[in-house]
């Protein structure tokens, strides 16, 4: 067995040199291997949740994304999906950050008349059993967001979807209301962008 | 040690979990379902194996003075490693787990294997000592993420085995506590009797 290095200063510095230069390199290429297959990642999970949330469609959404400002320094991204050249209906990616703990990512698909069509949660961390109960694959309690327009008084607050105890037409999740508004409150934001492009 | 026992060792006679109760965030915090408490396991045991074989090879290189701290990198880069493959091809479990991969590198059962075993022992010792570590953590939270998943969701694996929606608690985190405490009871009941056998 070959004798052990020496705590002298220089070998300490070498040494803890050449291991950090090793792990970078190392880093380095797992990171430029790996950096095409997640960005395909994320953009398949978008295209997916646009899928869901809007009728059928022959275009790419995606590639014709627009950037939509509801307030300063806001902006909400909005995908039209078309059949042919008629526009059939418009998924907007929107969040909210009043979230139980942290924001709340909803993709929502909007009918040309202002009607939502459906809604798929893209990303939250809102706590396991209780408000994770907005994701359609825990509970169908997101499915009463469809259908509805969403209405706005003169202030711009929303008129109908918030939840009851706000005085809205729509059931918080049990035991979860902080979720249940912070969902209600990024539909609201994508139909303010809604609003934006049909003007 | 033989080198079945070296392996055997982490399933149930020093298992992290049940035993040593080394690692107790990512068990407690991951567990909510079998499948999740799997992958976690089996993320813990890569970086494990891995960190273990490169320690015990670059142990002599390594002044003592600053052992830890190489330890550390070299397990950060396993772990970043895991994280950017995990995030890559598995975009949904990554989804659910993002949050405690980056926390495998402060998992004291990996930096406590590297400084007790593998700092001391060759290089086939201690990728035995790691897997069998690995997979007995695995295993551990397994079978906390069954019976969590079970008596909270009604399901295993996601397969859905009786209606209703089972009992919330089990989900969140005290339920851990509660199912992690019996299962303490148990492995510990078992192993004093075949102690007592010996």
């Amino acid at each position: 067995m070959a004798s052990k290095t020496e705590s002298t200063f220089k070998n300490m510095l070498v040494v803890l040199f050449i291991i950090s230069a090793i792990a970078s390199t190392a880093l380095a290429f797992v990171y430029q291997a790996t950096k095409g297959p997640i960005e395909k990642a994320k953009l398949e999970k978008q295209k997916n949740a646009i899928k869901e949330v809007v009728a059928d469609f022959d275009n790419n959404p995606i590639e014709e994304k627009i950037m939509i400002e509801i307030a300063q320094n806001d902006s909400l991204e909005c995908f039209p999906a078309k059949k042919g050249s008629n526009i059939v209906g418009i998924a907007i990616k929107s969040y909210s950050k009043k979230g139980f703990s942290g924001e709340v990512w909803v993709m929502v698909g909007f009918k040309p008349d202002g009607s939502i069509k459906n809604t798929s949660v893209l990303d939250h961390k809102e706590t396991p059993g209780l408000g994770d109960k907005m994701q359609k694959s825990k509970s169908d309690w997101s499915n009463q967001f469809n259908g509805i327009i969403p209405i706005f008084n003169s202030d711009n607050s929303p008129k109908n979807i918030k939840v009851k105890k706000d005085g809205g037409q729509i059931d918080a999740i049990t035991a979860s209301t902080i979720s249940s508004r912070a969902f209600c409150d990024a539909i609201n934001r994508a139909s303010i962008a809604f609003s934006k492009i049909k003007k | 040690m033989s080198k079945l026992n070296n392996f055997t060792k982490g399933f149930f006679k020093e298992n992290a979990v049940f035993v040593m109760l080394l690692g107790l965030c990512p068990t407690l915090g991951t567990t909510t379902s079998a499948i999740n408490g799997l992958a976690m396991g089996l993320a813990t045991t890569f970086v494990l194996i891995m960190s273990n074989a490169v320690v015990s090879m670059v142990k002599n290189l390594i002044p003592d003075k600053v052992r830890i701290p190489s330890f550390i990198v070299i397990i950060a880069s396993f772990v970043t490693i895991v994280e950017l493959t995990m995030q890559a091809y598995v975009p949904d479990l990554f989804a659910i787990l993002g949050l405690y991969i980056p926390l495998i590198v402060v998992n004291c059962i990996i930096l406590g294997r590297a400084e007790a075993y593998a700092s001391k022992n060759n290089v086939l010792d201690s990728i035995i000592d790691g897997a069998g570590m690995g997979l007995g953590f695995s295993l551990a939270l397994t079978i906390l993420g069954a019976i969590r998943e079970i008596l909270g969701s009604g399901s295993m694996f996601n397969i859905s085995i009786y209606k209703g929606d089972g009992s919330l608690v089990f989900v969140l985190a005290p339920g851990a506590f509660i199912v992690l405490g019996y299962l303490i009871a148990i492995v510990n009941r078992l192993n004093k009797k075949s102690a007592q056998k010996i």
